[in-house]
């Protein structure tokens, strides 16, 4: 009752103007606040685990020896569109692999959490799109590719950044604006880069025809590389999407374009935005694969086969990775006003990636509880390292304020607010 | 040394010594090719270099744009014709969003290598929808850098450096003078012949006026002057050469030694070139030296219309410049 009415009073005193800057994201932050004080804690917590009832006593103290080192799952078969054959039906996962993909889907997710946290500290501002529940696509793409791959997606990409190897730091302080950010803290969530990773973009649709770019760089090169092109099911209806498909297509560039179908585009079900929401096969000349996004060996295995596709330079292939997000579009989104608490559950509970793989390693005896647990337990600790290094770690110095207009280019001056403010930009 | 090249010719030339000299350096765009290009300017570059190098688009501005941008990020460098800048409008958020602010937002991780080309403004008949300068749209963004040639010794150099340059580049040319020769420099045969970007020239020495301009308007100007010569009224005229980042020294240090500044462009009046310049005169130490009000000389602030004669009463034409120099001077 008492945080009900701090939240109210702070909403009054910014509707009041006493509080600053008032906007209307923000007082919709305070509306999520107030959702999430009203609504169970799952929502901002992990999710249940059920694996626990399922490991025997005796299966979780075995020593290492007893665990199978590889296992062959059986595979949801892929829906195919203008393919004969597909990815195949079943995978082999070493314990190794098993262990290093839990480890991957953990970390996004309790870096998700923790990012939902710092933006209610409001230590993050702006705008902070959350991949919680989708961490089987970047995870089991990651897997598939190799590091001189390419990948390029969307706004919803701390997942893709960290798979793409920038650290929980790196990530954690580019969202709290500091200096040690990836970007120095001029780009924010939406704007992370790595080597052969090109963010993080922010329009629409846009990192779609430049996915396909880089994808005519690999041609270009010779270098056998491919281009991992992400989009959303919102995305999916961009006219420059389909310039993309033709040229792709035309010149048999080396791009998997995947579309991450999590249901809704912001607010709005598929149902009420695509004439089609057959995702897969949009490409129309373009062979598609629909692939479960929940099941990161799906994903993994059906990576596999695009960039088999690709490399055979049979031109671009697209896969549609059925997914969905716990959070709502963004930060400012609660996410309960297009879709009903029930079906976020039902999600959690039935199709949860991170707890689809570990009861799979935990029935098939690759691992134990205990071990899940130590992983997640370092998981933990590795992000709030990072999450306090981010808080506490300097803003950027004002002085470079104007750096990195141009590349290559001598210093040179750059007009401030007014005319007798001069500063300083060096490439 | 008397060399006369047209302008198309230089352009050409330009492109095909970067084309050689690079490898990561290609061609893209609507009918660049195998018709040669639209307007011709890259003729004979498809039968020398092939499809891997000379890349036909199908008409989808705003991804070709993005293709290119991606392809710059991923190592190569591109060019990447527009077949005029009005279409550019298709895909100007790949040049904005995409192209531009990029290096920038990465804290230079991300470079983006690139040169937009194609004709800008007015040509002759072609009514409003083909006929916008873009100058002052796209020189209001930082990260970009924006070129606007006159001469055919300025489209090759400028042209070299926009290529060379590592930054995404708008280049913009002009229709009207790509069949118009001018005379070469010796120096400028050499294939290292570049023109720095940012630099402006001072095509006609005076001490009465200066005129800035820039694109074929230069042209007028300086036919304005060889008439305002006559009458003892002698105009030192700057070509611009570059937009952004515009070179306002060598335009401050005209105006403290004539006191009266006069801007010729053919882009519409409001929020335009001729606008940036007032403002940055009047920022700058050469305010006190003005003895008159800066004077812009724009196109007429409407579409652009289709009959000739109203066309032509859309422009500048050298009597506005003439009339707005005596007005300027006070004569």
């Amino acid at each position: 009752m008492r945080s009900a009415l701090s939240f109210l009073s702070n909403a009054l005193s910014r509707i009041s103007g006493s509080a600053g800057a008032q906007t209307v994201s923000e007082l919709l932050i305070d509306l999520s606040e107030y959702a999430s004080l009203m609504t169970p804690s799952e929502l901002t917590e992990a999710p249940p685990t059920c694996a626990a009832s399922l490991v025997s006593p005796a299966v979780a103290s075995q020593p290492l020896a007893e665990f199978n080192a590889q296992v062959t799952f059986d595979l949801k078969p892929c829906e195919l569109y203008l393919l004969e054959t597909g990815p195949a039906h079943t995978t082999q996962l070493t314990r190794k692999e098993g262990l290093q993909l839990y480890q991957t889907m953990q970390t996004l997710r309790r870096l998700e959490l923790k990012a939902d946290q710092l933006y209610k500290q409001k230590v993050v501002r702006g705008f902070c799109h959350l991949y919680d529940g989708q961490e089987a696509c970047a995870a089991g793409i990651e897997a598939a590719i190799s590091r001189s791959d390419h990948v390029i997606t969307a706004y919803r990409a701390h997942g893709f950044t960290y798979t793409r190897g920038v650290s929980l730091k790196q990530i954690f302080t580019e969202l709290t604006g500091r200096r040690g950010g990836v970007a120095k803290g001029k780009g924010g969530s939406m704007h992370m880069y790595a080597p052969h990773f090109y963010g993080g973009n922010g329009i629409v649709g846009a990192q779609v025809p430049l996915g396909a770019g880089i994808a005519l760089a690999c041609q270009y090169q010779g270098n056998q590389q491919v281009c991992v092109t992400l989009y959303g099911d919102g995305a999916a209806n961009q006219g420059q999407v389909f310039e993309a498909f033709n040229m792709a297509s035309l010149w048999k560039l080396p791009v998997i374009f995947v579309c991450e179908n999590n249901r809704y585009g912001m607010g709005t079900p598929v149902e009420r935005s695509a004439a089609s929401t057959s995702y897969y096969t949009r490409g129309h000349f373009i062979p598609g694969i629909r692939v479960d996004g929940m099941d990161v060996l799906c994903v993994r295995e059906a990576t596999r086969f695009a960039a088999d596709h690709c490399r055979a330079e049979k031109g671009p292939i697209l896969m549609e990775l059925q997914t969905y997000r716990y959070h709502g579009h963004s930060m400012s989104d609660p996410g309960i006003s297009y879709r009903s608490r029930e079906e976020i559950l039902e999600v959690r509970s039935k199709s949860d990636p991170i707890s689809l793989l570990r009861e799979r390693m935990l029935s098939n005896n690759m691992a134990s509880a205990e071990e899940f647990k130590e992983v997640d337990t370092m998981i933990r600790r590795e992000v709030e390292e990072a999450a306090q290094f981010s808080c506490s770690d300097p803003e950027p110095p004002l002085s470079e304020l104007c750096d990195h207009i141009y590349s290559n280019e001598p210093p040179m001056e750059v007009r401030g607010t007014h005319p007798w403010s001069k500063l300083r930009s060096i490439s | 040394f008397n060399s006369y090249n047209e302008e198309i010719n230089a352009l050409n030339q330009a492109m095909d010594e970067e084309l050689e000299r690079d490898e990561r350096v290609f061609l893209m765009g609507e009918e660049v090719a195998q018709y040669d290009g639209a307007y011709k300017v890259s003729r004979g570059l498809w039968k020398k270099y092939g499809d891997k190098r000379i890349i036909d688009t199908p008409i989808s501005e705003m991804g070709f744009a993005g293709i290119a941008v991606g392809s710059a990020m991923a190592g190569l460098r591109p060019i990447c014709e527009f077949m005029t800048f009005n279409f550019s409008m298709q895909a100007i958020d790949q040049v904005i969003n995409s192209a531009a602010k990029t290096y920038y937002m990465s804290a230079g991780l991300q470079s983006v290598p690139i040169v937009f080309r194609g004709p800008n403004g007015a040509s002759a008949g072609v009514a409003a929808q083909h006929s916008q300068c873009f100058a002052a749209w796209y020189a209001h963004c930082p990260g970009l850098k924006v070129v606007s040639p006159w001469n055919s010794e300025d489209a090759r150099g400028l042209l070299k450096a926009a290529i060379r340059d590592d930054n995404p580049v708008v280049f913009l040319e002009n229709e009207l003078m790509y069949g118009v020769p001018f005379e070469m420099s010796e120096e400028s045969n050499s294939k290292d012949f570049v023109i720095p970007i940012g630099k402006a020239k001072i095509e006609r020495q005076g001490t009465h006026v200066t005129l800035v301009s820039h694109s074929r308007y230069v042209g007028h100007c300086l036919d304005a002057a060889a008439v305002l010569a006559k009458e003892g009224i002698e105009c030192e005229v700057i070509n611009l050469r570059t937009i952004r980042p515009m070179d306002v020294d060598t335009i401050e240090g005209s105006v403290m030694k004539t006191n009266h500044l006069v801007t010729v462009e053919g882009g519409w009046p409001q929020f335009g070139v001729g606008a940036e310049i007032c403002a940055k005169i009047m920022e700058g130490p050469a305010f006190n030296y003005l003895d008159a009000p800066v004077t812009r000389v724009t196109g007429v602030d409407i579409p652009m219309p289709y009959a000739k004669i109203l066309e032509d009463n859309s422009v500048p034409q050298i009597k506005d410049i003439i009339f707005s120099v005596k007005k300027t001077l006070n004569v």
